[in-house]
């Protein structure tokens, strides 16, 4: 029942910082698809939300997929709706950019580029930290 | 001998013991997130490049397309699609699918 | 799963009436999604049926009510992009009822 969950919009709960982290490749596993479900969800509760791509998960933000020849969902255009689900904080980190010849040219929305030093220190400021 | 790899190799070693195990004139297809391996700038882009010397490397074109891969692919490297896959197995004796 | 026969042809829908696949979709079984709604399908209804079948080309997802709320009063003005317009044309949620209309899967985010 979103459609209650929306109504309940402007309470006064307990904002925590969630964070989500991506590590998996599109399409080979579900767990890109899964992790980008539940932070969908997840915006239904008004928290702090970031999603943070790291090793294999960069690959899930690269521009101009064509899922048609394996039949399966392009969901990469989803992480482009994120914006109008108040979920705007993505990172990125640098090191697994590097390592697969990736710039953020490269990718299909705007990101925060962090190196694994910044990265650490914003994965260790939140509250919840759920990885896919 | 034709091995299949299916795994990325920046999250699994399947390519990397594939690769120690194919010997000279055998074909490595990569399939679904092993596509990877094969693209400009990969961290697994070297050891392609060096075992192409002795195995000819294939990449399934519908998995680089699916991946937003297809312009990155290495030279030397051959894009195949479904028939190509089917050609390929067909062609060799035997076949090893590294999971 | 189950099935439903619209104008001598019959398409798969899920156990909650949604149209199993998108690509199925046409005005005559959004007009028949519609009766078993029991909504009565006018211009303002199509615009945002429309709308939603937009925004799902564009995402790849079924927009969740408060998402679909902003969007509409970004593309059609705050006079329809509200709660109030939009319940109006689809009391039993506009997000539920005119994504099943609009041949689009549950809303992702719908609990």
């Amino acid at each position: 029942m979103s459609d209650m969950m929306d109504d309940m919009d402007g309470g006064e709960g307990v904002v925590k910082k969630f964070m989500f982290v991506n590590r998996k490749a599109p399409h080979g596993t579900v767990y890109a698809l899964e992790g980008l479900e539940v932070v969908l969800i997840s915006a239904a509760f008004d928290q702090d939300v970031s999603m943070v791509f790291t090793d294999d998960g960069v690959y899930e933000l690269i521009k101009g997929m064509n899922t048609k020849g394996i039949e399966v969902k392009d969901f990469s255009k989803t992480y482009r709706a994120l914006e109008g689900y108040d979920i705007e904080k993505l990172y990125v980190e640098k090191e697994s950019m590097d390592a697969r010849g990736l710039t953020e040219d490269d990718l299909i929305v705007d990101v925060t580029v962090l190196d694994s030093g910044e990265m650490a220190s914003l994965m260790a400021e939140q509250d919840v930290v759920i990885s896919f | 001998m034709l091995h299949i790899v299916n795994k990325s190799a920046t999250e699994r070693n399947s390519l990397e013991s594939c690769l120690r195990m194919a010997t000279k004139g055998s074909a490595v297809l990569l399939i679904e997130d092993a596509v990877y391996a094969a693209t400009q700038g990969s961290a697994a882009a070297a050891k392609v490049q060096a075992a192409m010397a002795d195995v000819q490397i294939y990449a399934l074109g519908p998995d680089l397309d699916a991946r937003g891969m297809a312009a990155r692919v290495l030279d030397g490297v051959k894009v195949v699609d479904y028939g190509g896959f089917v050609d390929l197995v067909t062609e060799h004796n035997s076949c090893q699918s590294w999971l | 799963m189950p099935m439903v026969e619209v104008a001598g042809k019959s398409f798969e829908v899920d156990e909650e009436g949604y149209l199993t696949n998108l690509a199925d979709w046409t005005k005559e079984i959004a007009d028949y999604l519609a009766k078993e709604e029991k909504v009565e399908m006018s211009e303002s209804h199509w615009e945002v049926v429309n709308f939603l079948r937009e925004y799902y080309e564009e995402y790849q997802i079924a927009p969740a009510v408060r998402v679909l709320t902003k969007a509409v009063a970004k593309k059609l003005g705050p006079d329809k992009g509200n709660n109030k317009y939009l319940y109006e044309l689809f009391p039993y949620g506009p997000a539920k009822q005119a994504c099943k209309i609009a041949g689009l899967p549950k809303p992702t985010g719908c609990i």
